[in-house]
């Protein structure tokens, strides 16, 4: 079920402005890929294109071929929304929905698109998403209580959670730790290695600590100056990108010189 | 021990033999800061103190003029600003001072914003009880009232007939069909600016128009409800469809009120929509959800409590309209449950009638009674509407804790 993402001459747009330019880049299936570069680089709006979650703003469009194992999301007549059941999305800062309770925060995929569950099934999902996230044992005797009566952290497990239990292809997370303290994102990190077994996941990150920790692959973004496009400048195994980049601007990056 | 300590350089010695010893260098910061931490400060009873001189003072001022309990509080409270001010002045320093005298200000215009509505409280309070004490005065409606009883009962002391049931039914019902009325009209215009427009000409022309329509008089909407559902009946009849030929009912009435309530449902549902963070829009996209059921199942119960708030403040707006009732649904004495024939009475439509036109007009102070007894009933009505939007809006309150 899982589905790897082929981008041909990708371009982003926000209405005229043209926000990344020319990306072609081709992530495998059940792997782990990280996204890096200065902020305002493109990475976050590269991603958001990768399940169409980028037209959700006004004016804002995407030229280009994106593949999800052989088609294209970006071909006439591809609804959107179907598009978002495949590709599920973590945020940066953790958003459970304020009037749900756990379980129907679990749910919410289900529930949200009007499915009708047997009880036995809807406990079956959530008790397999809650564990799939790691959050099983911290919540199972509260499900009924708000979701955002967690903790940051929990919070974050849960919307993995929230993502997981309606079986995408490809998770997106999108800085997933940048709002949280070093040991929930360690639990996040050890999530995202379980994950991979079983799902294509995509990550920005600032942290390039966590990017060398959890990722396969690497690209690096950046932007020439302001104003400009952002670009992919290098996209190789994650121990290359860190250690022996081919790039100089990636090399620059890397090791702290500039950024 | 002295002598060690002397051959010590101390850092004026090694600043310069030319300066100024450093004691008399007067130190900046002895300017702002205290010399004990409890110096800036006057005991707690200096307040009452000049409470009590203020009060005395005041008393003195007004007898100057001529003595009331009003101008004596007046000049209580000039004085009290006043001589606190001075004191804090004198005894503590400028900055203190300052910020007393505004906050003795800001405490003066919310007593001042406040007397008017204590006033009508107790006045409406203290007049309309004995009208609503009467027994039957909820249950019965005004059929068979006529000048003699009320000439009876203000001369010979018998009880006051008569009561307000058919203008609470018709209150309630021309009310609840506003509601009916504007309330989906409302929420989905909001919906479509908040949601759906992305700032084109047609929401900042929606935007405009429901600005105007919130400084509508109300009479204005009175008259276009008559005038509308006059031309829409007339219309109906010449094409032969089985409808009453007169405007003067219920229904009419409720289109005249909603007319007031549309923009007020818009104005507070918009608002209200605006607040809710976008995150939770794209939590629900990101899922495969669609934007009408996003909408519907994210958007509005996150913003249940304030929706729910801002429409009970609106129907507590035109719960108190009397003209465009009078124009459209006139009065009458009788229990009218139909909305769709005969004249209904109002709540305040019933209270301008027994005011302006008593039953009796010889005798009319059986009318006022019930006037005013019917004016306590009806702010009883708007604050028990403004209680039900604070449960409502705390019952449907996203949860926050249960950690």
């Amino acid at each position: 079920m899982s589905k790897s993402i082929t981008a041909k001459d990708l371009n982003v747009y926000y209405g005229d402005f043209l926000a990344v330019e020319g990306v072609n880049i081709e992530i495998a299936a059940r792997s782990v890929t990280a996204f890096i570069g200065p902020s305002g680089c493109g990475k976050t709006t590269f991603l958001r294109s990768l399940n169409r979650m980028h037209e959700v703003l006004p004016g804002a469009r995407v030229e280009g071929e994106l593949l999800l194992d052989d088609d294209n999301i970006y071909a006439p007549g591809v609804d959107p929304v179907t598009v978002r059941t495949m590709v599920g999305m973590v945020f940066q800062r953790p958003n459970p929905f304020p009037t749900m309770s756990i379980r129907e925060n679990v749910l919410a995929g289900y529930k949200l698109n009007g499915a009708r569950l047997s009880r036995s099934r809807a406990d079956e999902i959530v008790e397999e998403a809650l564990r799939g996230a790691n959050l099983w044992n911290e919540v199972k005797d509260r499900l009924d209580n708000p979701g955002s009566g967690l903790s940051g952290g929990q919070q974050q497990r849960l919307c993995i959670a929230r993502t997981v239990a309606v079986k995408p292809d490809v998770i997106l997370m999108d800085e997933p730790c940048s709002a949280l303290d070093p040991i929930s994102t360690l639990a996040i990190e050890d999530l995202i290695g379980e994950l991979k077994q079983d799902y294509t996941i995509v990550i920005v990150t600032h942290n390039m600590q966590q990017a060398a920790r959890v990722s396969e692959k690497t690209a690096f973004f950046n932007i020439a100056g302001t104003g400009k496009p952002g670009k992919m400048i290098e996209y190789d195994d994650t121990h290359v990108i860190f250690n022996n980049p081919s790039n100089e601007q990636t090399e620059r990056y890397v090791s702290g010189k500039f950024g | 021990m002295s002598q060690t300590d002397q051959k010590q350089p101390t850092p004026t010695s090694v600043e310069g033999p030319a300066g100024p010893p450093a004691q008399r260098r007067p130190d900046p910061a002895a300017a702002l800061r205290p010399r004990s931490l409890t110096q800036n400060s006057i005991p707690w009873w200096v307040g009452l103190v000049v409470l009590a001189a203020a009060a005395v003072l005041g008393a003195a001022l007004s007898a100057l003029i001529s003595f009331s309990i009003a101008l004596w509080l007046i000049f209580t409270a000039v004085s009290y600003v006043i001589i606190s001010y001075v004191v804090t002045r004198t005894r503590v320093n400028r900055r203190k001072a300052t910020d007393g005298f505004w906050k003795n200000l800001v405490y003066l215009a919310f007593i001042v914003a406040l007397l008017p509505l204590v006033s009508v409280i107790w006045s409406v309070v203290s007049v309309g009880v004995p009208g609503l004490l009467e027994p039957g005065f909820l249950a019965s409606d005004m059929r068979g009232i006529d000048g003699s009883i009320d000439q009876q009962s203000q001369e010979e002391g018998t009880a006051v007939l008569g009561g307000i049931r058919h203008a609470m039914i018709g209150s309630l019902l021309i009310t609840l069909t506003a509601t009916l009325i504007s309330v989906p009209i409302g929420l989905m215009t909001s919906i479509y600016l908040v949601e759906y427009s992305r700032g084109g000409t047609l929401a900042r022309a929606i935007t405009f128009f429901v600005d105007v329509m919130t400084g509508i008089p109300s009479i204005v909407a009175g008259l276009f409800g008559a005038a509308a559902m006059g031309w829409f009946l007339s219309t109906a009849n010449s094409l032969g469809l089985p409808l009453p030929s007169r405007s003067t009912m219920g229904i009419t009435a409720a289109v005249a009120l909603s007319v007031l309530m549309i923009p007020v449902v818009v104005r507070t549902t918009e608002e209200m929509l605006r607040v809710v963070p976008n995150e939770l829009r794209e939590a629900s996209y990101a899922l495969g959800v669609r934007k009408w059921r996003t909408i519907l199942k994210v958007v509005i119960p996150t913003a249940i409590s304030g929706i729910a708030a801002g429409v009970t403040l609106a129907i507590a707006r035109v719960i108190g309209e009397t003209a465009p009732i009078l124009v459209t649904a006139g009065f009458v004495v009788y229990t009218n449950w139909n909305m769709f024939q005969g004249w209904m009475t109002a709540l305040p439509v019933y209270i301008y009638r027994q005011f302006q036109n008593p039953t009796s007009p010889n005798f009319s102070d059986p009318s006022h009674q019930r006037a005013w007894a019917a004016a306590l009933v009806l702010i009883l009505i708007v604050m028990g509407l403004n209680l039900i939007a604070r449960i409502i809006a705390a019952l449907f309150a996203p949860k926050k804790t249960g950690r």
